[in-house]
């Protein structure tokens, strides 16, 4: 590991770092002061355009280009809505920020706001997450009181505006426009788009949808210039800046590592954290940026052996080899999503990993798009039929595959995809498991071996 | 008896509704306060939130249906919702379910025979990196092993005994 400078986590570790005394010690909302009265909102965006900052909810697109669709119609109000509504199996990043540095958040918005002339800004929270909302509304309480919102902030005229709105309980809602449903006090299932919310979102306003991270990362962006920020990362041009990274399973340390953008797979598990949880487990696959990404092994390998394929200089390497950005991923046929991994050992049984997806995705599936609805439904009865023993070989692994085929683009949001992509993922990797399983079935298999002991006891 | 909310709520009705341009945007953060109040969403908060909001009761109900964390039905002082997701399970997510049924004894959405605890299953919880872990109300407890879990459970157990009457107390001084 090179020596790095924290960013986005440079106040984690302060005591009472949710403060804004604190915070204002340690440098919060200088930038933001900076800003909003001497700097032109044009050259805000266009230092996030620089940038290049690829969202970090999942689906990876620049933010400043999104900023940029911006063309409010005179009488038009423009929203800023902030997704905090962190549900992706696997991802616990914003949830850091929100309880341990509300104030960069805060300090994001404030700027974001100014940037796009957005007057009022509402952070959608996951209902879940009460004490977050708890802290949301106590750090937004102190910067009103500060004068930061409100009527005036740092004594500007444009007036910014900040609120939380706790969700209820809803994984979809983190898909941006079944969150604005759901802001708006409607059921959350998502809309059809065009129109995209930053033509008619909240309220039927000009909206922009980012995600805690990505606004959170505003203040250094405008504050080191875009160009600057974006060279932090490995695979400049196109996917810049530093990013949150969290790793859960089977490994020594899991958690949230503060990282530049393109380190590989192999440093995050075994430099970040501390490798695999034991010696005698080695590392079987690994789900790279929450549930919907697809499977990776390492005993994979990279195959690009012609000179303009984008993964030629990993060409033979193993697929945790390749630098984690949103279009090598993409280009190795999976997704970088939120950069939050799930590590599984050779314990594992990915059938059975497999079943606890995709009763995840059964579960929330939101109902409104038959493919997704009835698709979920039957992956799920498939996988649950390979388990109790009532399968039969070929015909169960084409079925899931037919069933994952025909609900993409077939619905009204990516949910489907998110759902059949790693399906399809299990099966291109672990094919022989699955085809195993549906012949002799799973024979209540559990993938907590590994630390059945320390949970239970030796007693127990 | 026509349910009221108390008068600190009331105020941060009239505060939320600044903080939208429709009324019915504050459907969900009103359902809250109901929730929080009485501990499940009756039929009756439905009939009442909708006047307050002037929207359906098919509206409110909609809404009340979609979302896992609003109940239909009464639970316990405290909701035990284990998270059984993948991240969770791989570090004993199944054991510390297992535990939960042996010890409350009931299944998911039962409710234990001492009427402290409902339990429920959740899906991911967003607390991957501290798995395993249970949400008991608010509360998130993480890094879970059965007996700290035991622990957890003794003291919320004995801290609900007084909570139970001081919401029946309060009950019965609503007019």
């Amino acid at each position: 590991m090179t020596a790095f400078t924290p960013l986005l986590t440079s106040r984690y570790g302060i005591e009472n770092s949710w403060k804004i005394a604190v915070a204002e010690q340690h440098g919060a909302y200088q930038t933001a002061r900076r800003a909003i009265t001497t700097t032109p909102p044009d050259q805000i965006t266009a230092e996030v355009k620089k940038a290049a900052i690829r969202g970090r909810g999942g689906a990876g697109f620049p933010a400043g280009v999104k900023w940029g669709f911006l063309s409010p119609k005179p009488g038009e109000q423009t929203y800023l809505v902030v997704n905090a509504d962190e549900s992706e199996p696997g991802t616990f990043k914003d949830r850091t920020i929100m309880n341990l540095d509300p104030h960069r958040l805060l300090e994001g918005c404030l700027i974001t706001c100014y940037a796009i002339g957005a007057h009022k800004c509402w952070i959608y929270v996951r209902g879940e997450l009460a004490h977050s909302i708890a802290r949301l509304d106590e750090a937004i309480e102190e910067a009103r009181a500060k004068g930061y919102i409100g009527s005036r902030p740092f004594g500007s005229a444009h007036s910014i505006d900040i609120w939380t709105h706790p969700g209820a309980g809803a994984y979809i809602c983190g898909e941006e426009t079944a969150l604005l449903n759901s802001l708006e006090g409607r059921r959350g299932e998502p809309r059809l788009k065009p129109p995209f919310p930053a033509n008619r979102g909240a309220f039927g306003q000009p909206t922009i949808v980012n995600n805690v991270e990505t606004i959170a990362s505003v203040p250094d962006i405008v504050k080191m210039g875009g160009e600057a920020w974006c060279n932090l990362s490995r695979l400049v041009p196109g996917d810049g800046g530093v990013r949150l990274y969290g790793v859960s399973g089977h490994v020594k340390k899991p958690g949230v590592y503060e990282a530049p953008v393109g380190i590989t797979m192999r440093e995050l598990i075994f430099d970040h954290a501390g490798g695999m949880l034991r010696e005698q487990r080695p590392l079987k696959a690994v789900i790279p940026g929450g549930s919907s990404t697809p499977v990776l092994r390492p005993d994979h390998y990279v195959e690009a052996p012609r000179p303009d394929h984008p993964l030629h200089k990993w060409d033979g390497m193993s697929e945790i080899d390749v630098p984690m950005g949103v279009d090598t991923y993409r280009a190795l046929g999976t997704m970088l999503g939120t950069a939050c991994a799930i590590v599984m050992d050779n314990s594992v049984n990915m059938v059975e990993a497999c079943r606890n997806l995709m009763r995840f995705y059964k579960h929330e599936s939101c109902g409104q798009c038959t493919p997704c609805r009835e698709g979920t439904g039957w992956l799920l009865d498939i996988l649950d039929n390979v388990a109790a023993g009532r399968g039969t070989t070929e015909k169960d692994v084409a079925l899931l595959v037919d069933v994952a085929n025909n609900m993409m683009g077939n619905t009204i949001c990516a949910f489907a995809e998110g759902t059949a992509m790693p399906m399809l993922g299990f099966i291109r990797k672990f094919r022989d498991e699955f085809e195993v399983a549906a012949r002799r079935g799973l024979h209540g298999v559990r993938h907590d071996e590994t630390v059945f002991d320390d949970v239970v006891g030796r007693a127990g | 008896m026509a349910f009221v909310l108390s008068p600190e709520r009331e105020k941060q009705i009239a505060q939320l509704l600044e903080r939208y341009p429709t009324r019915r945007a504050a459907l969900i953060p009103l359902l809250w306060l109901c929730q929080r109040q009485y501990g499940w969403i009756t039929p009756e908060i439905i009939d009442w939130v909708a006047k307050r909001l002037d929207v359906s009761t098919a509206v409110v109900k909609g809404v009340v249906t979609f979302y896992t964390m609003f109940f239909e039905h009464e639970v316990a002082p405290n909701v035990v919702w284990v998270c059984r997701t993948l991240s969770c399970d791989l570090r004993g997510g199944k054991a510390i379910q297992e535990h939960l049924e042996k010890r409350l004894g009931c299944g998911a959405g039962g409710t234990s025979k001492d009427g402290k605890f409902t339990l429920m299953k959740a899906e991911c919880l967003a607390a991957c990196g501290q798995a395993p872990m249970v949400q008991i109300n608010d509360d998130y407890f993480e890094d879970l092993t059965v007996e700290k879990l035991d622990r957890i459970l003794d003291e919320i157990a004995k801290k609900t005994g007084k909570k139970t009457e001081a919401r029946a107390e309060a009950a019965q001084e609503q007019p």
